[in-house]
């Protein structure tokens, strides 16, 4: 290998299509015969294999180039066809020629005094022109007949007349059409010579029995060739012509199949197993193509990936790897004089007992196998220099992502912890960066391989430093379901003996315990323990009351989710701003255990008997149902009179609707308020939507009393074909129940009709989510393409690529919103703090 | 009835037409059309060093855009354009004009 650089840039780039002169003048060999290769397994000259075009097998020499393998970059080879035979990705171009040109002189049809730079756009009816203003010539209609035909008269037109009359055409009325001349002359569009890609391009596959598959374009080039031999042989014999069209046809046929086998109208071609063959079109082509599969996207090593499971005893930026992975991917290790060794002693685990070592390269970059053969030599020779790739262990740094990737959360970097099991653990609180659950979810890690690399990953993509989003300055990552439960009864009145709170504290990572004095402690001392001593918070709790937290003591208010949750968390972000990323991801796992600690401690469930309801809340509500039943009656017979009036822009029957969805939701809201207040006494399922945990009042009030009505596209379920829903009704019915009101809760549960209803929606919403999946996937796609590379400069203009301007100053106003709340900056509240510090 | 030939009626037609829209709403006085101003040389001499730029690098606006009709511009001139907006009340946008 040459370390000989060759700096040039590149000034321009010319496309143009390829002329017959070109393709003989690139090729090193006429291909002749179909055969690949002879008796004795060796390529046979002129055939599609020979070494002229290159070698793909390791030990032979290219006859060309005298290069071995993977030294010799291949060589194009070319082919005489017969018969021309049309390109068929310019059938297009090929029939704007034939259309807009005279087919006796080869002229442009329109006069040049007529033109006026108005080009080719503003002559759509050119067709019916009629007779060439040049040579007087009467001009016909051509039309294309797919795939590859082009029809005059009910007369076709073969490729070799074709190629005669666009042949006649000037350079100058080229340019019209917008070629250059000197790179693209239209008849290069119909094929005369055929270039073979070099055998490079399409290698064979040896298969373990010893026999040779050859790759599809070979296959395909093999039936060009053998077309053509058979069209050559037929013409020199003079056969009928008939037979030398189906030919021809045929030729065609494959030569189009070659370019491109997916074309409507042509049938594909096959393998003798069925399946269509991989040509030209289809290896660059979309998803599972050149660019998107291989330039856009590659594999790489050094990644792992298997199902995610929870464990909230880790920390949030670590994550819990199997011993198989750390046994698996590896760290490069440099030698020192200082852990030499150590690592001797890895080597000496090797590579099957765990905190070993797989391999070592040695100073002159040989990667060498550890094993109980090898393992004696490579200590003897192991020097300061050598690298070590030793197993992975606590502390690594590694790079961990779910798919899709849409956030720069959807990559954080962690910390390593070996863990028992074949599972990644992730602390449950980082699910919603990565919108994470563990029903079989499954995610990819990665280990940096370079010092550079992981100094960036440690210092810029660590989860403390992506708790808050650049979306709007809020918290991503927060306390959720147990652990708001957990804290807000702590908060709440709870209290525990000294000995007891000491053993949660220290359980959570604790150990000051000068704060919590006296006999009885109570839980709002204990969250006051984790917090620093000159921490001071006023904020407000999700019912708008007021949290205050002085030197480290919460002295009013209890903890919900509006202070320790996710998104606008405002004691996080408290702490976040004034300890830090650092002490802030910190305390913000000791709030998260705390939660889990004291509900184990604690005790905590839900039952059905929390969704009772006292006897006359239940007369309450049937009261109240029974009311808008009457009132619902009411309108549909003011409307059955004609009395209803209609609301503006609404005919009546919509505003007949628009009332009694109302009044219906209105019920419900009603009822909702009414079984709020009665059992908001202490109650699990009640308490879990208050402190914001997990579900909201809603959910209550459908499991308890009634889960209302069910909407399908924005409105009552519409009737079918019969003037009905469901034919126990009367025809016409506009009643609650016929409509999808479901007046039953899920504890007392779904009459027939009501559960028919309920199953309507739930599909319509199971569809609905099934669809949209895909069609906003792409959508994010495309508009993620679109702004990857504009950036904010230093003098905050938003710019693209080539530096043109985009915005003149980021969001107008210049913010970073990942520094804001919400996207605002507070700036007395700075100007209050920078004073508080002198 | 008799179809009087092809171009007669169509010219009529088209002139017509154009009589109608004479009168058409002016685009400028609507308020989701934000001000266009042409800027003096010495503005836009200012503005290309302020970003340090040049014309090139600017986003581009037609001739013949409808906020510009009723002014007169060329090519190469640049139009201030104030907008509303959500951050800062006011913010400036400027495009140069191309053909």
């Amino acid at each position: 290998m040459t370390s000989e650089y060759i700096y040039k840039k590149v000034g321009s780039i010319v496309f143009g299509l390829l002329s017959p002169r070109v393709i003989k003048k690139m090729a090193s060999v006429k291909i002749v015969t179909p055969e690949l290769y002879d008796k004795e397994g060796y390529p046979v000259d002129g055939g599609l294999m020979d070494i002229k075009l290159g070698v793909i097998d390791p030990g032979l020499r290219c006859k060309t180039c005298n290069c071995k393998l993977k030294e010799c970059p291949g060589h194009f080879g070319y082919m005489d066809l017969a018969r021309p035979v049309v390109h068929i990705k310019y059938v297009k171009q090929i029939l704007n020629f034939l259309k807009y040109t005279c087919r006796e002189c080869g002229k442009f049809l329109v006069l040049k005094e007529n033109l006026k730079g108005k080009g080719l756009k503003g002559f759509k009816t050119l067709k019916d022109l009629g007779k060439c203003p040049h040579c007087q010539a009467k001009q016909f209609k051509v039309k294309f007949e797919k795939p590859s035909s082009y029809v005059e008269n009910d007369i076709r037109l073969s490729p070799i007349e074709v190629r005669a009359r666009i042949e006649k055409i000037s350079d100058e009325d080229i340019k019209l059409f917008g070629y250059d001349p000197e790179y693209a002359r239209p008849e290069w569009m119909i094929l005369t010579l055929l270039p073979i890609p070099p055998v490079t391009v399409r290698p064979s596959i040896t298969l373990e029995s010893g026999e040779r598959s050859e790759d599809d374009l070979t296959h395909k080039l093999g039936d060009i060739v053998r077309i053509n031999q058979r069209l050559f042989e037929n013409i020199n014999a003079g056969a009928p012509e008939i037979i030398i069209e189906d030919l021809w046809d045929l030729l065609q046929y494959h030569v189009t199949t070659y370019f491109d086998n997916e074309i409507t109208q042509v049938p594909p071609a096959r393998h003798r197993s069925g399946q269509p063959l991989k040509t030209l079109s289809e290896r660059i082509k979309s998803k599972e193509g050149r660019f998107r599969y291989n330039l856009a996207g590659k594999r790489v090593n050094y990644a792992a990936r298997t199902v995610i499971s929870p464990d909230p005893k880790i920390r949030f930026n670590e994550v819990g790897i199997p011993k198989s992975v750390a046994m698996e991917l590896t760290i490069p290790e440099r030698v020192t004089s200082w852990n030499v060794e150590w690592l001797k002693e890895l080597i000496n685990n090797g590579p099957k007992k765990y905190l070993g070592a797989n391999y070592v390269i040695t100073l002159d970059h040989k990667k060498k196998k550890i094993a109980e053969e090898t393992k004696e030599q490579i200590l003897i020779d192991l020097i300061p220099g050598c690298v070590v790739e030793r197993h992975l262990m606590h502390g690594d740094i590694c790079v961990f992502n779910r798919q899709p990737s849409l956030h720069r959360m959807s990559i954080m970097c962690h910390k390593i912890v070996i863990l028992p099991g074949s599972s990644f653990r992730l602390n449950p609180g980082v699910c919603t960066p990565y919108n994470a659950d563990f029903d079989g979810d499954e995610m990819n890690l990665h280990i940096p391989q370079t010092e550079e690399a992981r100094a960036e990953a440690d210092i810029l993509m660590q989860v403390q430093s992506h708790i808050i989003t650049p979306k709007n300055g809020y918290n991503v990552v927060g306390c959720t379901n147990d652990a708001i439960t957990g804290n807000y009864l702590l908060t709440d009145g709870l209290s525990f003996t000294r000995e007891e709170a000491v053993q949660i504290l220290y359980s959570i990572g604790v150990t000051d315990f000068s704060t919590i004095k006296g006999k009885n402690i109570e839980g709002k001392d204990i969250f006051g323990a984790l917090l620093p001593r000159n921490f001071d918070f006023i904020g407000n709790s999700r019912d708008g009351r007021i949290v205050k937290i002085e030197k480290g003591k919460l002295v009013e208010g209890f903890i919900d989710k509006a202070t320790i949750g996710e998104d606008n968390g405002t004691l996080i972000r408290a702490l976040y701003a004034k300890y830090g990323e650092e002490a802030g991801i910190d305390l913000l796992g000791k709030l998260f255990r705390l939660g889990i600690e004291v509900l184990l401690r604690n005790g905590f469930t839900t039952s059905i008997s929390d969704t009772d309801l006292p006897e006359n809340v239940v007369s309450r509500n049937k009261e109240l149902t029974f009311q808008t039943e009457k009132k619902v009656e009411e309108l549909i017979q003011q409307y059955k009179d004609g009395k209803l009036e209609a609301m503006p822009a609404l005919t009546s029957e919509e505003t007949l609707e628009k009332h009694i969805l109302q009044n219906l939701n209105s019920l419900r809201n009603k009822i909702g308020e009414i079984v709020f207040e009665h059992i908001q006494g202490e109650n699990s399922t009640i308490l879990m939507a208050k402190s914001g945990a997990t579900g909201n009042i809603l959910n209550v009030v459908q499991m308890a009393a009634s889960v209302g009505q069910q909407s399908l596209r924005g409105g009552r379920i519409r009737n079918g074909y019969r003037l009905r829903t469901l034919p126990i009704f009367e025809k016409g019915s506009l009643s609650p129940l016929s409509k999808g009101f479901v007046y039953g809760g899920y504890r007392t549960g779904l009459t027939p009709t009501e559960y028919f209803f309920h199953a309507m929606t739930g599909r319509d919403s199971l569809m609905d989510t099934a669809l949209r999946t895909p069609k906003s996937g792409y959508l994010y796609r495309r508009l993620s393409n679109a702004l990857q590379d504009l950036k904010v400069e230093y003098d905050l203009t938003v710019r693209d690529a080539n530096g043109k301007i985009v915005q003149f100053k980021y969001g107008d106003d210049g913010i970073d919103v990942h520094k804001s709340e919400g996207g605002k900056i507070n700036v007395s509240k700075i100007v209050k703090e920078v004073m508080a510090y002198g | 009835m008799e179809i009087p030939s092809g171009p007669d009626l169509y010219t009529k037609m088209v002139k017509k037409s154009a009589v109608k829209t004479e009168k058409k709403f002016d685009v400028r006085t609507h308020i989701l059309v934000p001000k266009h101003i042409k800027m003096t040389p010495e503005e836009m001499e200012e503005l290309m060093k302020q970003f340090n730029i040049d014309k090139k690098q600017l986003p581009k606006i037609k001739r013949t855009d409808p906020a510009l009709e009723g002014m007169s511009v060329e090519k190469g001139d640049i139009i201030k354009i104030v907008r509303k907006s959500p951050t800062v009340g006011e913010s400036f946008f400027y495009r140069v004009v191309v053909a």
